[in-house]
């Protein structure tokens, strides 16, 4: 099945916001063993400029995978998603991400193509705050495995 | 932002502290947790080699953020990486033992900017092979 690239250029609008807790950042930066006081501690935090604790960069992750997923589920772009795996991930960032910050991602169909038998989808999610001030914009690249590749 | 590290103390070629990650099961389903990505092949044997897979394999995610944390323990800012890319070219693969997986990384600076940011380049390996490609980063110096 290939991937219909009248899809490139779709914006998809978000979901409801997502508020970024403190508790969330200790959980990520643990689980990535991440010990950095700006990540734990307020006192440290704001002793480097921040009004909270600081997210280890790939944070973003958890909101902007699940924006990009649903759009790429789009029935009309054709991309199996039982067969997908994550082939890149690029973070661009206008400022850290704080506890604190109420974030929403509009997700945007980058670049659609068929090679080799694989459908790849680029999307772009821009994080932004509710009031709408720019945080990071997450691009991944979606692969779905082309049948044949597993003979 | 306050990177430790200073605009002055770098140039092309700078190596950054080398670091090697232990990865385990108990770590993958702590990441799974955390991320919110609880896809199977990250923690269940069974289907990850129904579906191809060697075994269990690591969140491209978390091996990503792995190789953040070597910017991240350098700069000491986690605010000071402005940019932050990567491909996932392999597998890391977690047997189910009391060693699991180790990830190592090492970095150098590849260029120093006029506007105080700097570009480093990566290098991500799981048993001597290459697992992530490319991973770069521009971060913003004191």
């Amino acid at each position: 099945m290939a991937v219909n690239p009248e899809y490139v250029g779709r914006t998809y609008p978000p979901g409801p916001a997502y508020l970024v807790g403190r508790e969330k950042i200790r959980e990520f930066a643990t689980a990535i063993g991440d010990l950095n006081p700006a990540c734990h501690d307020l006192a440290a935090a704001n002793a480097l400029g921040y009004a909270d604790l600081v997210a280890p960069p790939t944070f973003p992750v958890v909101m902007a995978m699940k924006a990009a997923t649903a759009a790429v589920k789009d029935p009309g772009l054709g991309l199996d998603y039982t067969r997908v795996v994550h082939g890149e991930q690029r973070f661009a960032y206008s400022r850290p991400v704080v506890a604190g910050d109420e974030l929403v991602v509009t997700v945007t169909i980058e670049a659609v193509r068929t090679m080799a038998g694989n459908d790849m989808v680029t999307t772009r999610g821009d994080v932004t705050t509710v009031a709408g001030e720019h945080v990071v914009s997450a691009t991944t690249l979606l692969i779905s495995r082309g049948i044949e590749d597993d003979s | 932002m306050t990177s430790r590290v200073r605009l002055a103390d770098v140039e092309v070629g700078t190596l950054l502290p080398a670091q090697a990650f232990r990865v385990d099961r108990a770590g993958l389903v702590r990441y799974a947790g955390a991320s919110g990505d609880f896809n199977f092949i990250h923690w269940n044997e069974r289907f990850a080699t129904s579906v191809g897979l060697p075994n269990v394999i690591a969140h491209g995610m978390l091996t990503m953020a792995l190789a953040g944390r070597v910017l991240t323990d350098w700069l000491g800012d986690p605010g000071a990486v402005v940019e932050f890319g990567t491909k996932f070219t392999r597998p890391v693969v977690v047997p189910d033992d009391a060693d699991g997986a180790t990830v190592e990384v090492t970095g150098k600076v590849t260029a120093v900017n006029d506007d105080g940011t700097a570009q480093v380049s990566l290098t991500v390996l799981c048993d001597g092979v290459t697992v992530l490609g490319n991973p770069r980063a521009v971060v913003r110096l004191g």
